[in-house]
């Protein structure tokens, strides 16, 4: 909507249009931005880059403890990539992990987590492309709807769980209104049902604003003009419609993507990643291992560092989600 | 199916969840499952077991916490933020794209990842229990999230006035301090109340991080315990939800058109 707003004044007076200032200007221009952000890029990389690259080099050490063998405390030392294939090959020392351990455990986490995005992100994408359609037409309450679809946001996630955790119980309103005794948090489907439903309320009101925003930059002449030429509902949302907000969908997806990929309070507290590990994500297993060691911990939090990294790759470099080329676009007037 | 039944539809999957904690807070314990979408009877007594620190929970406790981290966390992100949007906003520069780039790429960035190296390094400082090991980690997002949606605050305003202003003798500072800043402050607070909320709603670092003096409120409540053992004080629960959430919706009921272009600002727009 902003972007539609973008005064024609102001884009005459964009740095595009005072490409002839002179040179001393740019230089004097560019010194100043580079102190302004500057301190910003210096606390992330304390708070980001110090912690990653710690992460890194303690995933390549050996917890200290007591050797078995010689029954000497020792105090870590090289690794090697015995904390990876700890978790990539669910080896502890030199015998494979017995079932229950959190070594035992990657795979299913792995499948848990992917798991949970695909379904979710889907859902969401589904759902909030719908609620942003209805939110876009004129009604009256329309203003209602956009405030309601706030509220599951506003939340903290943490109170959503202890909400669902409430509404899945036994005895609970799901139960009742479904007429079935189902054991939602312990039984493994079940549970993951549960988290998926309680993950779909909560966020698909932010992948509906993501999207609504996106439609309202269409312009409504296209429309007019589809029309005129006998285009019916069906063919205006594939071929006008779903193209055009095709760059905000991906950034949205790309969004929600990554953050599912590093859910942990949802299921954590409706399900406690159990039963069993049933619905175990990566970074609950991350949390479980930081309460038994440290370095082994540092290198599945990089294992999972890595994947969501992988996965924003191939979202901006196959997918088309170009979140900065966007901004980029955006601030040079191009992409209206 | 009309527009009026699918927006009626939306508004009750939306709202019903949020209405049954509501609900559910005011139904004496004995009533627990009771289906009623009116508590009858109804009872004050959840809310006062939700502030009863005699089985443990120390939700006053906690919410003061929230508030010492949560405005904290928005303050340092403000602070540093600002700058880094108006140039991002406002200035051009080599390595404007990738600057960017790496700012967005930070709010991206799964937390858990930065928690095994921060535990430790917390731990031999002898920070164990301080307010600084939850508001550190903590600017990881709230100062990303600041910079992109301040950014594209400030890329809507005036430029002719700021520049009037310089044509008029202002430095560019003081024309951002006497002209842009006042300009902005609606768009700054929207910013500060976004970051406040993201900081309030976390959870993974405080339950990692958190002593029981420096517990928060998601943490709390998470861990409310109930006067019978195995058996979850769902009423106390939902009391205490509701304590915490509902002046955080009507905040946002309030602001809803500036924090859903606040929102989309940082989404759709990069």
């Amino acid at each position: 909507m902003a972007v539609v707003d973008a005064a024609p004044e102001a884009k005459a007076k964009s740095p595009r249009g005072r490409k002839s200032d002179k040179a001393a200007v740019k230089t004097h221009e560019r010194r100043a931005a580079l102190w302004l952000i500057a301190p910003s890029i210096l606390i992330l990389a304390v708070v980001i880059g110090y912690p990653l690259v710690a992460a890194v080099i303690q995933s390549f050490q050996k917890d200290a403890g007591l050797n078995a063998a010689t029954g000497l405390f020792e105090q870590g030392g090289f690794a090697g990539f015995s904390n990876y294939t700890h978790w990539l090959l669910q080896q502890c020392g030199p015998v494979p992990c017995p079932p229950g351990t959190n070594g035992a455990s990657f795979w299913t986490s792995i499948f848990n987590t992917f798991f949970f995005t695909i379904t979710t992100v889907v859902l969401e994408t589904i759902l909030g492309l719908w609620m942003a359609l209805i939110m876009n037409r004129a009604y009256r309450g329309r203003a209602l709807v956009r405030a309601s679809v706030l509220v599951p946001w506003a939340i903290p996630t943490a109170v959503t769980a202890k909400l669902w955790f409430f509404i899945f119980a036994t005895a609970g309103i799901a139960n009742v209104i479904l007429h079935a005794q189902i054991l939602w948090t312990s039984q493994a489907w079940p549970a993951r049902i549960a988290i998926i439903i309680a993950d779909v309320w909560k966020t698909t009101p932010f992948m509906a604003l993501l999207i609504l925003a996106g439609l309202q930059i269409i312009p409504d002449e296209i429309y007019e003009a589809s029309r005129v030429d006998g285009a019916s509902t069906v063919q205006q949302f594939f071929r006008i419609t779903l193209p055009l907000i095709k760059p905000a969908l991906m950034v949205a997806i790309l969004f929600r993507t990554l953050d599912a990929l590093r859910m942990y309070d949802l299921p954590a507290i409706l399900t406690g990643g159990g039963p069993g590990n049933a619905t175990t994500t990566l970074s609950i297993l991350v949390v479980n291992q930081i309460r038994q060691g440290f370095n082994a911990a540092a290198a599945l939090s990089t294992l999972t560092f890595l994947l969501i990294f992988a996965v924003a790759f191939i979202f901006v470099r196959f997918l088309g989600a170009n979140v900065v080329a966007t901004t980029e676009a955006q601030q040079k007037g191009e992409l209206r | 199916m009309r527009t009026g039944v699918q927006a009626i539809i939306i508004v009750i999957w939306c709202l019903a969840p949020f209405y049954w904690m509501i609900v559910t807070a005011f139904r004496p314990v004995d009533y627990t499952y009771d289906t009623s979408l009116i508590p009858i009877p109804a009872t004050l007594d959840n809310f006062v077991t939700a502030f009863s620190t005699q089985l443990g929970n120390h939700l006053l406790r906690a919410i003061g916490n929230s508030l010492i981290v949560g405005v904290s966390v928005t303050l340092i992100a403000l602070v540093f933020g600002v700058t880094a949007a108006y140039a991002l906003a406002r200035l051009e520069f080599a390595g404007k794209a990738f600057l960017a780039g790496i700012i967005l790429g930070a709010s991206m960035f799964p937390a858990v990842a930065l928690l095994t190296p921060l535990f430790q390094l917390f731990t031999n400082l002898g920070w164990t229990g301080t307010y600084q090991v939850l508001i550190i980690p903590s600017i990881s997002f709230a100062l990303p999230l600041t910079v992109y949606t301040l950014a594209s605050f400030l890329r809507e305003m005036p430029w002719d006035l700021e520049e009037a202003a310089r044509v008029d003798g202002c430095t560019r500072f003081t024309a951002f301090i006497k002209i842009i800043l006042p300009l902005a402050a609606p768009a700054v607070f929207t910013t500060a109340i976004l970051a406040f909320i993201a900081s309030w709603n976390e959870y993974l670092i405080a339950s990692v991080l958190s002593t029981d003096a420096t517990q928060t409120v998601t943490v709390a409540i998470a861990g409310f315990t109930g006067s019978q053992p195995h058996q979850e004080p769902y009423t106390a629960i939902m009391a205490a939800g509701t304590i915490v959430t509902v002046p955080l919706v009507i905040l946002v009921l309030i602001l809803q058109r500036k924090i859903v272009a606040g929102l989309t600002a940082g989404g759709v727009k990069g």
